[in-house]
């Protein structure tokens, strides 16, 4: 079955991120980028199933600048087979990446759609399943663990409390959580062979698809600091000042 | 205005992350109608109709919405929300699985997580793992919104009196079904709701050394929550993971054991009232954000700390 994973770029997770002094955003200029984390996650599980010979073909698509063909080529060089990129350097929100992908499903026609469940920079937690409404798909959301079985596919869920497992009918759209596995480093040579590898470019009115924004980001601002605390000596001082300082206990 | 607030519930009882909603419902202004989606959920609905500030219950009790699944809500919540400016959810699993499917139904944007209310199309919310925070405004007609829990301090759940009406909405989508559920057996307050927590790191060095803080979470009433690294490494379950990609905790004290305070915990735990920090490396970020820090061997300062409790509890 043909599995179609999308990637985001995103800031490095390891990059400390500093807000403009002007408060219309995050200052992007000059730092490290790479595919984020949970999208990570998503291309691995995709190899995985390709691995396994549940998936016979992985498509991957991203929605950003031109850079973001960096991203899928990280995914190609993972094990993905194709790309597509839909080229815009607008801000592309939650639903109208939602559209966009859905303007892709309708062409490749994938079994499963595998996402990471949320973005590290916006911090949304909505693409997924924005998708599979527009699809009229189930939705396996948070999966620690997905497991083919015919014409379904049975998902394990991470949810408050616990663990949840449901049954989807394919084709189904899942967002990936941490436990879902450990992505893989790419190696060089297949680096290399990714180089190689067929991307196509889009662009979101070849898709046909409005992406203006429905959100207006008013200010961004850097969160209040906490004022620093005082270091104690030992564990009896530090009961005291609980019970006769901050009076927690 | 009118806003419609999703009930979290477990179908016996009214989770109290909904209450802090009504709370976020009341700070934007209007009627506030709670909707109980759930099966056999009656219960759930009498309480939610005493809760402070409760214009009307709506029940939709079939067994489509027995296990919460995001495609049979999200059809509900879509037509049952109609009319209403605003619909609020939590911003637990449940939440956050089925209202982006509302959204996307009815082709507005959703405002995730929000942690203030600036006016009745303004909103705060975290970004950036909560490094950066954002006011944004809606411009769609229908506001659909989920609720960090811990910004909003909770409306009493006693002294309403609103109306309880059934909904003869029965949506099933057929996309999914429920298999099974493991959920946590635990006598511990939630970590979500719980007034102290104590949670530990990757310093733990084991699952089986958690008991240590179990046994200091018993004399405080105390929720136990992990960090990332703590889960990633196999100590305890995910449940249990507080910061970005886990739980959002807001205690009144939060008590981080053998933590280093990557930026990823931070996010989740730094609105609490009081940190405390326990580690043997003085470098450690945890410290910057700690109200009290102490530089010690946590196998030694925590069998300490259960003593020195034990004297003054």
């Amino acid at each position: 079955m043909k599995v179609l994973v999308a990637v985001k770029r995103v800031i490095d997770y390891n990059v400390k991120v500093r807000v403009k002094p002007d408060n219309s955003g995050v200052d992007l200029a000059n730092v490290k980028m790479a595919m984020n984390p949970f999208c990570e996650i998503a291309v691995e599980e995709a190899v995985r199933l390709k691995e396994k010979g549940v998936a016979s073909e992985i498509v991957v698509v991203s929605i950003g600048p031109k850079a973001a063909q960096e991203q899928i080529r990280t995914a190609l060089a993972l094990g993905a087979d194709r790309g597509i990129h839909i080229e815009t350097d607008e801000e592309v929100q939650s639903l109208a990446a939602a559209k966009l992908l859905k303007a892709v499903v309708d062409k490749e026609e994938p079994k499963m759609v595998i996402l990471g469940k949320q973005s590290i920079d916006s911090d949304n937690n909505q693409t997924g399943q924005m998708l599979a409404a527009l699809a009229g798909m189930g939705q396996g959301t948070f999966a620690s663990e997905v497991v083919v079985e015919g014409e379904k596919v049975n998902v394990t869920r991470e949810v408050d409390g616990g663990l949840m497992t449901v049954s989807l009918n394919l084709p189904a759209v899942i967002t990936t959580d941490l436990r879902l596995n450990e992505p893989r480093y790419a190696s060089l040579p297949n680096i290399m062979k990714a180089k190689k590898k067929p991307l196509d470019a889009t662009t979101p009115a070849d898709l046909g698809v409005d992406i203006a924004p429905r959100l207006e980001t008013v200010k961004v601002e850097a969160p209040a600091a906490r004022k620093g605390g005082i270091m104690v000596e030992d564990v009896a001082q530090l009961v005291d000042k609980l019970k006769n300082e901050a009076k927690v206990i | 205005m009118s806003i419609l607030v999703f009930a979290e519930h477990d179908n016996s009882s009214l989770k109290q992350a909904t209450l802090s909603v009504l709370a976020a419902a009341k700070a934007i202004g209007g009627d506030v109608d709670v909707l109980v989606a759930g099966e056999n959920c009656g219960a759930v609905a009498e309480q939610a109709a005493k809760a402070e500030g409760v214009n009307k219950v709506l029940v939709a009790d079939n067994a489509a919405y027995g296990h919460f699944l995001g495609e049979n809500l999200a059809d509900l919540v879509a037509e049952a929300g109609k009319g209403y400016s605003h619909i609020l959810a939590s911003a637990g699993t449940v939440g956050k699985d089925f209202m982006p499917r509302v959204a996307a139904l009815l082709d507005v944007a959703q405002i995730s997580d929000i942690m203030a209310v600036v006016d009745s199309d303004t909103f705060v919310r975290p970004i950036y793992a909560g490094n950066a925070i954002a006011t944004v405004k809606s411009s769609d007609s229908t506001k659909l919104i989920t609720v960090r829990s811990t910004g909003f301090d909770p409306v009493s759940g006693e002294g309403g009196s609103a109306s309880v009406e059934n909904l003869d909405i029965v949506k099933d989508a057929g996309l999914s079904s429920f298999v099974s559920e493991q959920l946590a057996e635990s006598d511990r307050p939630d970590l979500a709701t719980a007034d102290i927590v104590i949670s530990g790191g990757r310093g733990m060095q084991n699952g089986e050394n958690f008991k240590m803080l179990e046994k200091v979470a018993d004399l405080l009433g105390a929720g136990v929550g992990a960090s990332r690294a703590a889960v990633d490494a196999g100590f305890v379950p995910n449940d249990m993971q507080v910061g970005q990609t886990g739980k959002i905790v807001a205690p009144q004290l939060y008590i981080a054991v053998g933590i280093s305070g990557a930026i990823q915990h931070l996010a989740g735990m730094g609105d609490s009232k009081v940190i405390v920090a326990i580690n043997k490396d003085e470098e450690a970020p945890i410290f910057q954000v700690a109200d009290y820090g102490l530089v010690a061997d946590l196998f030694e300062a925590i069998p300490q700390l259960e003593e020195e409790l034990k004297k003054v509890l």
